[in-house]
């Protein structure tokens, strides 16, 4: 069920040069968040709400983590809301990733602002996950404690190769899956990052699922908006990220 | 009687708050915040003869108070409405309207003949979407086709019949005459108002389609104004439209002429939007010892 409230904000910190990291307190939305769900924050003076990913849930604390990035006046305004103050949100909102039983094994993988709706995903596999996260530079790399405090194993890439390995995620997906091919592959990130993604996958006969992105108005499905292009049995049509989405089987969507 | 409910052109309402077409879908998202049948009506997302795909994304750009979409009349065709959704809006105990859209003065009748015997209570005839290339604002832009193609709806079909206009016009009193003088039981107005965004940085527009609908507080003041001059020119019931987020924005456009009002994009923001209004104008009336709202229609009183 979707719920909206204005709800306390436990924590918040920027956790590198723009991107915040805000846990709010929020126990009945908390209890039925699903990995890669994710939230749609109102930004005061702005008419439309920020759809942003949910990082990770604690149904014991009953909090949601939300970890964003400013891209313009509106994500500015969320950011400078303070620890201890409302913020105003619906959630939670979309089809999350489909999480396989105990034992499987997956790769997940975050490009940038990307990365954040791994760690709840990753947090399903433990050990048993290998997260694989790629950043412009080494001041741009997040959330890589998190996935260790997980169990998983982490593979960081940055473009310029100021920290971890230097290249993009798609080449060390392409090694990993030399040694070993998981169950299942996450991805969230970039277009091009996504269909690169989705073309390995598909070359190595691993299912996969890719998290979207569009512009955004009510988020829950009504007004369709978010529109993206999938096919399904050979049909090409339009599907909407807020609804059917953000997580989508990569063989269904159509990329550019 | 309660205090809010209201007759709209031979059709009991229980109060005068609808969600606008387009915004609500066919309210099976919004139910999981609040009961439908709190609702005085829903028109539904607009149908169309065939399925349509709509346009590529993206398809909205945020605007100040307000935003442009260019959605381009996507949904799921006549037939999907009458045997998917049609089923499950009966049950809601809330009035249904019926956005249509046609793409000739044809497929607007053909429409409305389908929808005969279902239980629909209001046709609402939409010849003023900006968003598609055919039919659309192309009917609502021109007094003679808007009258023509409300003859042939009219024609088609027993149930009452509404127009929504498009404000995108240099008279919509002419336009609102014109359909009423052709057997337009109600209008509804505002629909989008024609706006563009450009991103400064690739110097493209935001919106795939360049241009798209302006809705939200933006264009409220539009909206009075047109639901004014409008109610002022014809006999027939006006459902106001156009910005409306507040209670008090909907008692200042049924001030204004309008009998019944739509909320649209307001709700994106506040899902809770046309409840809020619904409690704010009961409110309203037992603070003003007012009986029925409807007396507040038409009242203002101009310099």
């Amino acid at each position: 069920m979707y719920k909206q409230g204005k709800f306390i904000i436990a924590e918040k910190k920027a956790i590198a040069k723009g991107i915040f990291d805000m846990t709010v307190l929020c126990p009945e939305i908390a209890a039925e968040t699903m990995p890669g769900q994710f939230a749609q924050v109102a930004a005061e003076g702005f008419f439309l709400r920020r759809p942003i990913s949910i990082c990770e849930v604690d149904k014991d604390k009953g909090t949601i983590r939300l970890v964003f990035e400013v891209r313009g006046h509106g994500t500015e305004k969320i950011s400078q809301l303070a620890k201890g103050g409302l913020v105003d949100v619906i959630a939670p909102l979309g089809k999350g990733f489909t999480v396989l039983e105990k034992g499987k094994k997956a790769i997940c993988i975050g490009g940038g602002i990307g990365t954040p709706p791994m760690v709840e995903i990753a947090k399903q596999y433990g050990e048993n996950a290998t997260v694989i996260s790629g950043f412009r530079n080494a001041q741009a790399v997040i959330l890589q404690d998190d996935f260790k405090s997980n169990g998983n194993r982490t593979i960081l890439c940055t473009d310029d190769g100021t920290a971890g390995l230097k290249g993009f995620v798609t080449d060390a997906l392409t090694s990993e899956l030399a040694k070993e091919k998981p169950d299942i592959i996450y991805a969230c990130g970039p277009m091009m990052m996504l269909k690169n993604v989705t073309k390995i996958a598909a070359d190595n006969g691993i299912y996969c699922e890719v998290s979207l992105e569009q512009r955004m108005a009510c988020g829950v499905g009504a007004c369709l908006v978010c529109v993206c292009r999938t096919v399904k049995n050979g049909e090409e049509f339009n599907s909407h990220v807020c609804k059917d989405g953000p997580v989508f089987d990569s063989k269904e969507v159509v990329f550019e | 009687m309660s205090r809010l409910s209201i007759d709209f052109c031979g059709v009991a309402f229980k109060n005068p708050v609808i969600p606008a077409s387009g915004t609500f879908g066919y309210g099976r998202e919004y139910e999981q915040f609040y009961p439908l049948s709190k609702l005085g009506g829903i028109s539904v997302k607009g149908t169309t003869l065939n399925r349509r795909e709509g346009n590529p994304g993206p398809r909205v750009a945020e605007t100040p108070s307000g935003m442009l979409n260019s959605v381009g009349l996507q949904n799921g065709g006549v037939k999907k409405f009458l045997e998917y959704e049609m089923p499950n809006l009966v049950t809601k105990d809330t009035r249904i309207i019926a956005n249509i859209a046609g793409a000739t003065v044809d497929e607007c009748a053909e429409l409305a003949a389908m929808l005969e015997g279902s239980a629909v209570d209001l046709i609402e005839l939409n010849i003023s979407c900006p968003n598609v290339k055919a039919g659309g604002a192309a009917f609502g832009t021109d007094c003679t086709i808007a009258g023509q193609v409300t003859r042939a709806v009219k024609d088609a079909t027993s149930k009452p019949l509404m127009v929504k206009l498009s404000p995108n016009v240099t008279s919509i009193t002419d336009i609102a005459k014109s359909v009423e003088a052709n057997g337009a039981d109600a209008v509804s107005l505002i629909n989008t108002l024609l706006g563009m965004r450009i991103d400064i940085k690739t110097g493209r527009p935001i919106l795939k389609n360049n241009v798209g609908g302006l809705s939200g507080p933006a264009v409220f003041p539009v909206a009075v104004r047109m639901v004014w001059q409008v109610a002022n020119a014809v006999k027939i019931p006006v459902m106001g439209m156009g910005g409306v987020a507040t209670w008090e924005d909907a008692v200042e456009i049924m001030m204004a002429g309008a009998s019944a009002v739509q909320v649209g994009a307001a709700i994106f923001n506040d899902p809770y939007a046309p409840i809020k209004i619904i409690d704010g104008l009961e409110q309203y009336c037992i603070d003003n010892n007012i009986d029925n709202i409807s007396q507040i229609v038409g009242t203002v009183k101009p310099w």
